[in-house]
């Protein structure tokens, strides 16, 4: 089975992100990028699947600037086969963006295309079923589960206070949640193997961003607490606030 | 907490990226794997084995060796970078994987046969079989040219007897490397712990390396066949370069618990609020924070370059005592120090610092004591031995 899985490159969650200085944009000084997490249950499913089906092979695909070949040789170390890197700038519209991977992807062999169900910079949810609207192809959107009969593919997802369980045809794209699976560490055995790994860079296609950011604004500092009182006495009071200032209970 | 550890001169930009993949995923390993369990490891003086098979999955264990033992051929500072990180986690876990990849592959590998290479190594790689290495004893520590074990040739096969002492892994290993002298001369065999006369008891009631099983190795007349010797080398040299191995491991390994408590000690310095703030705005606490920040970025500094020195193959033993020294003699101090910052609450279990200071006392004493490798750096300055 031929994968091709669909990553971004986001700023580590441990990462202290701040408004650059046009306002418009993140500071992006001293932030070390990573494979987004939910792109990671993707890539996972991708090895899986390509083990499972005993041929085939899985292409790592990431759109952005210099910051992404780092982190598709952490996808080639995972066990990805090769990689492309789509260079060029992505913007804010998930429709720009999802308009420049349809087109690299367009005409590359695939069976199946994965990625996460959202990015966990922009939270957009959005890249993923656009590519296959843009390729005519079914998606099913926050998988959790999928299992291969034959060549049609039967698929669990999360919904409100359920599993809605779907079956599709391939080729298809699959955005995955939390819960597919358990990502695997890159082995150093793999991050060793991942220097000898193909890795093709291909320019973007030129796609207008139809969204523009007017400003990017930090929270307000949080307010200091209030301390109503000490001791059984307070409860009043205290359940008082709660309900009439802060209005939580 | 997420473990932030110091790079105050961005030794992070010197590692190329395999160097960073390679600490990375080790870092994961020990946030996602160790820390959850490393207190009660620590409390219960339990080795945590069920780890060993994820170490070996990762590639962990002989790392710098080639490809065709099933081994990942690591550089040695992406080696020096899997020491750090460990041992962040816990001197015990680090040695586990020194001992496993300095002490056994590494002689099997320098001075094996090729049949004993390719028996060996891969089971040693994958975790199937654990090694320990058997030098010291119980009366020659630092001066283990006089060990009293002793190998006989019977023809068909050797007799070794003799008792080893403070031998990490012991009682979990299924081969030692035991060191022993044949005709007068130190030479290296490989005991199949299941042997006749083998035994291993593990020496209980420690105060430091708990999470460590540390044995000692009783040989009562055990028989081993004639292929079991290490052809490669003989003297002193040949356990002595295994130490020049685990050693320089050891040296990058201090630095990740010193990072530990620094990142531990830094953080409650400045959410711990006495006279009505925190206790990092007082200039005795910043001088102490100050103090440990410039040891670790001094240690960082001596192990990157000691490894490129190793890359270069100009690495000399008494390169990998300065840094072995320094680093191991800096992580204890900066860890005692950072125990005295967090107070009455450095001695709870909560924090981390004391179980890493409890540790560093074994880190300091073993693979040469801190005073033997200003002996062996005095000798190599001035031309003279200053051990006797």
């Amino acid at each position: 089975m031929n994968i091709l899985v669909l990553m971004k490159a986001v700023a580590d969650s441990e990462a202290t992100i701040k408004p650059a200085a046009d306002g418009k944009s993140v500071a992006l000084e001293g932030i070390s990028w990573v494979i987004g997490p939910y792109d990671e249950y993707a890539i996972e499913e991708a090895l899986q699947q390509r083990d499972a089906s005993g041929s085939g092979e899985v292409v790592a695909v990431s759109f952005g600037g210099d910051d992404v070949p780092k982190v598709l040789r952490n996808a080639l170390a995972m066990g990805a086969d090769r990689a492309v890197h789509v260079k060029g700038t992505v913007s804010f519209d998930p429709l720009a963006t999802a308009r420049v991977l349809a087109a690299a992807v367009k005409g590359m062999n695939y069976d199946l295309i994965l990625c996460g169900k959202q990015a966990i910079d922009h939270d957009h949810h959005a890249v993923g079923v656009m590519v296959a609207e843009l390729l005519d192809i079914p998606s099913v959107s926050v998988v959790t589960k999928i299992e291969r009969a034959g060549d049609k593919l039967k698929i669990e997802r999360e919904v409100e206070g359920g599993v809605e369980i779907v079956e599709t045809a391939m080729p298809c794209l699959l955005t995955c949640n939390k819960g597919l699976n358990e990502p695997r560490y890159a082995s150093l055995k793999g991050i060793m193997a991942a220097k000898k790994k193909p890795m093709d860079e291909v320019a973007a296609e030129s796609v207008a961003s139809q969204v523009e950011v007017l400003s990017i604004q930090s929270r307000p500092p949080r307010q200091g607490g209030e301390i109503v009182g000490t001791g059984v006495e307070a409860v009043p009071a205290l359940v008082k606030k709660l309900r009439e200032e802060a209005k939580v209970i | 907490m997420a473990y932030r550890p110091l790079d105050y001169y961005d030794m992070n930009s010197l590692l190329t990226d395999e160097e960073r993949m390679v600490q990375q995923t080790v870092r994961e390993f020990v946030a996602d794997q160790l820390m959850p369990i490393i207190r009660d490891c620590n409390r219960d003086a339990r080795f945590p084995l069920e780890l060993v098979p994820r170490c070996a999955e990762l590639g962990l264990l002989g790392a710098p060796y080639p490809e065709k033992y099933g081994c990942a051929s690591l550089g040695p500072i992406a080696y020096g970078l899997i020491n750090q990180e460990l041992e962040r986690g816990d001197s015990g876990m680090r040695s586990f994987v020194s001992v496993q990849t300095g002490l056994v592959m590494y002689p099997i590998l320098a001075y094996g046969t090729d049949a004993q290479k390719d028996y060996w190594l891969p089971k040693l790689a994958q975790g199937e079989k654990i090694g320990c290495f058997g030098l010291t004893e119980p009366d020659f520590g630092s001066n283990p040219g006089g060990m009293l074990t002793r190998a006989v040739d019977k023809g068909s096969h050797y007799v070794l007897a003799g008792t080893k002492a403070w031998i990490t892994n012991g009682t979990i290993a299924d081969v030692a490397i035991v060191w022993a002298k044949l005709d007068g001369e130190i030479r290296g065999f490989i005991v199949e712990t299941n042997r006749e006369g083998f035994s291993a008891p593990e020496i209980k009631n420690k105060f430091s390396l708990r999470a460590s099983v540390t044995s000692d190795l009783i040989l009562q007349d055990v028989e081993i066949p004639k292929e079991n010797l290490l052809p490669g080398v003989k003297g002193l040299k040949g356990p002595l370069s295994c130490l020049t191995q685990a050693r320089y491991g050891i040296a990058w390994g201090a630095v990740g618990a010193a990072s530990a408590v620094f990142d531990e000690v830094l953080t409650y310095s400045l959410s711990r609020i006495q006279f009505d703030k925190p206790i990092a705005s007082f200039q005795l606490v910043q001088n102490k924070l100050v103090w440990m920040a410039t040891e670790i970025t001094k240690s960082q500094l001596l192990v990157y370059r000691l490894g490129q020195l190793k890359a270069a193959g100009t690495m000399r033993a008494q390169h990998v005592s300065m840094a072995k020294r320094n680093n191991v003699g800096a992580a204890l101090e900066i860890a005692r120090v950072g125990r005295d910052i967090l107070g009455a609450n450095g001695i709870s279990s909560e924090y981390h610092t004391f179980r890493h200071m409890n540790n560093l006392e074994s880190v300091n004493t073993y693979e040469g004591t801190y005073d033997i490798h200003t002996l062996i750096i005095g000798e190599d300055l001035t031309g003279i031995a200053a051990f006797v």
